[in-house]
């Protein structure tokens, strides 16, 4: 292949900003280089992944769900355990650590489950930073609870009333922020979309994900999995468990999008699956659009996973047939939310029910040869309230 | 691209500021839009900057960006504001430079944007999140079309940042008065001479001062050290206030003959 050019993964990524942003960026970009390969900043992380966000998290086997799927060993690794409740927290505690570096007395973030947002407010409370959340006024109906705990942590959430009130206009006025504030503001960017540097960044603080999956897996059966299973929003839980297994090429990677109500009206968030070429958030990658480049608004039934564009890397991954990507439905999600709990104890968030349903649609192509760990990136306590509400009288 | 440049020339030879008027394509309709451009120019605009509404701008601030979902929920599209441009050739020669941003760029096609913009009478085009490392290609579309390309040049913009933008813009260099997304300010900071200064520098092509430019005061005092002056969110409010289309023109003539006495130097 021809040199990627910086920032690239393959036609994908990018640095599509203003010019106010771009001298940020390769703030950015030079702060992580001098931290990436720095022995002291790499043991400070470690220490705090330890000490603060419960890590190492488990991999917990599931024998009602192995069994459903005619045998397969199923694992789920437990990113629900890490503090705040999901594996956002690894991303805040790597960049809350490289804006202390830098000398940003003040956290932006983008919020849409709020998951994010709650892991952002958290790191600014630990290292007593100043932060303000952005989240759409939608959004902050459906995850109230969030609102109160980053409420709680100090954080001020600012509801976005633009657009589509969800997450892609909260990441809009996120970045409006930072434009206005370049100078004193750290931009906590929340996945592994968004303009390079932060794809590779976020990457980075979540590869912790695949690379404890993998030791545990050889540790437990003494044998790499088969499949490893992840839902994509953004994609930093998918790329996290990804990043561990990308070079075992015999490991199949599954992402599994926000399918919504299925692929045949607009009411779905599945940019890989469906989406196509063009420039949202500063990167080139897989969108959903109309003809004219105007943005689609997206439906998921997790707040997470609405979103209508997705990390380069992923793009990358699908093109090259690396990795594969499907959907499940918020039908499919709410049937792995209610299974999971009943057979295995675990309450995932609705986030996270779309890898488990992967499992759930998928058990026919299982046997007993296969090994299966599926990323619970998230608990679903978050979640009860919207579920309670849209299972009303299934439970 | 000739107008742009003669445009700029002839206020230059005049001795006197060049002001450009940015406002929404489609807001609040195409048809306004068609008789907003001629207004403009009969009350003293010298360029009007067409903004095409993307559904998820970077760089607008709140007055530019609710005018830009009005024309969107108005189905204000790309093929619609080239129609709106041919309409406003037939009855004017004022110089007209597109503002937008890259993904409907994109999905047109470069080239086809870049053509269909020259055939239709369109002069420049600024793409606002696409800077001078992503536009390499980009630049020679706007090169064989004949249109101007025009970039952003910003306060935290490094030495070698400002050199690149100055070497790429061949329409003008749009100076970006201070920190922040566009909008109204009351004062102009003092940084913004030295950026020009900078500027300046490092290419002979005329520099604009945009964001945060709203009186007749700020034209002025931008224009003793720019070559001109740029007006967005400021008229922009105007025409969104009008309560039709027909006080929009009206109001929005008013307006820009006011900014237009910012031109003439002082005393
Ligand atoms: C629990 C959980 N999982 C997944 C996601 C989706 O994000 P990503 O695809 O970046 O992992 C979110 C986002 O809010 C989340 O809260």
């Amino acid at each position: 292949m021809a040199a990627v050019k910086r920032g690239y993964f393959g036609r994908y990524g990018g640095q599509y900003v203003p010019e106010m942003l771009a001298p940020a960026l390769d703030e950015l970009e030079a702060a992580y280089e001098a931290c990436r390969e720095d022995r002291e900043f790499r043991d400070e992380l470690e220490f705090y992944f330890r000490e603060y966000v419960g890590r190492p998290t488990g991999l917990t086997y599931l024998p009602r769900l192995s069994e459903h799927c005619n045998g397969a060993r199923v694992y789920l690794k437990r990113e629900d355990l890490c503090h705040t409740g999901s594996h956002k927290l690894n991303n805040c505690i790597g960049q809350a650590l490289l804006a202390r570096r830098m000398g940003k007395p003040r956290l932006i973030a983008e919020t849409g489950a709020g998951q994010h947002g709650v892991a952002t407010a958290t790191v600014a409370a630990l290292f007593g930073l100043e932060c303000v959340v952005y989240m759409g006024e939608v959004d902050t109906v459906r995850q109230a609870l969030n609102v109160f705990r980053m409420k709680l942590l100090g954080a001020t959430v600012e509801p976005v009333t633009s657009g589509t009130q969800t997450l892609k206009d909260a990441i809009n006025e996120a970045i409006r922020d930072w434009i206005a504030n370049v100078g004193d503001t750290y931009y906590l960017f929340g996945s592994v979309a968004g303009p390079h540097p932060y794809p590779t960044i976020v990457a980075d603080f979540q590869s912790v994900v695949g690379r404890e999956a993998r030791a545990q897996c050889l540790e437990r059966e003494g044998r790499l999995p088969t499949k490893v299973v992840a839902c994509v929003g953004g994609g930093s839980n998918a790329m996290g468990l990804f990043k561990g297994f990308i070079d075992d090429r015999e490991v199949e990677l599954i992402g599994v999008e926000g399918g919504g109500l299925g692929l045949a009206g607009d009411d779905h968030a599945a940019s890989l699956c469906a989406g196509t070429y063009g420039v949202l958030h500063g990167a080139a990658s897989y969108i959903l659009q109309d003809a004219d480049g105007q943005i689609k608004g997206t439906h998921s039934v997790s707040a997470g996973l609405d979103y209508p564009g997705v990390g380069p890397e992923h793009a990358y991954l699908k093109d090259t047939g690396r990795a594969s990507y499907t959907l499940a439905t918020d039908d499919e999600a709410l049937e792995a939310f209610l299974r999971l709990s009943e057979w295995e104890g675990i309450i995932p968030a609705l986030e996270s029910a779309h890898a488990v349903a992967w499992a759930l649609t998928h058990r026919d192509e299982l046997t007993s040869e296969d090994l299966v760990i599926i990323n619970l990136s998230g608990r679903g306590d978050k979640d009860a309230e919207e579920a309670r509400r849209v299972l009303a009288g299934r439970v | 691209m000739s107008r742009l440049s003669d445009s700029f020339a002839r206020a230059r030879a005049e001795g006197r500021g060049h002001l450009t008027i940015f406002i929404t394509a489609g807001d609040p309709s195409l048809e306004a839009t068609a008789e907003l451009v001629p207004a403009l120019a009969e009350a003293g605009a010298d360029a009007v900057e067409l903004g095409i509404p993307f559904s998820d701008p970077l760089a607008d601030g709140p007055v530019i960006q609710a005018a830009g979902q009005r024309a969107l929920e108005r189905g204000c599209t790309v093929a619609g504001v080239l129609d709106c441009v041919r309409a406003i050739r037939a009855r004017c020669d004022l110089p007209l430079a597109f503002m937008t941003c890259y993904n409907p760029v994109l999905q047109n096609g470069p080239e086809r944007f870049a053509r269909e913009a020259r055939v239709a009478g369109v002069d420049g085009v600024l793409v606002t999140d696409l800077p001078p490392a992503e536009a390499g290609p980009w630049v020679e579309t706007l090169a064989q079309n004949d249109l101007g390309a025009i970039f952003l040049v910003a306060p935290s913009s490094t030495p070698e940042r400002v050199e690149l933008a100055a070497r790429l813009s061949t329409g003008f260099v749009y100076c970006v008065s201070r920190p922040g997304v566009t909008g109204t300010r009351d004062d102009l900071p003092a940084e913004l001479f030295d950026l020009v200064a900078r500027i300046r520098e490092k290419t002979d092509r005329p520099v604009a001062v945009g964001f945060g430019i709203a009186r007749a005061e700020h034209v002025r005092e931008v224009c003793r050290v720019a070559d001109g002056a740029i007006v967005g969110s400021a008229m922009v409010r105007v025409i969104a206030e009008a309560p039709d289309a027909a006080a929009a023109v009206e109001r929005a003539a008013a307006f820009a003959r006011e900014l237009a006495a910012g031109k003439a130097p002082a005393g």
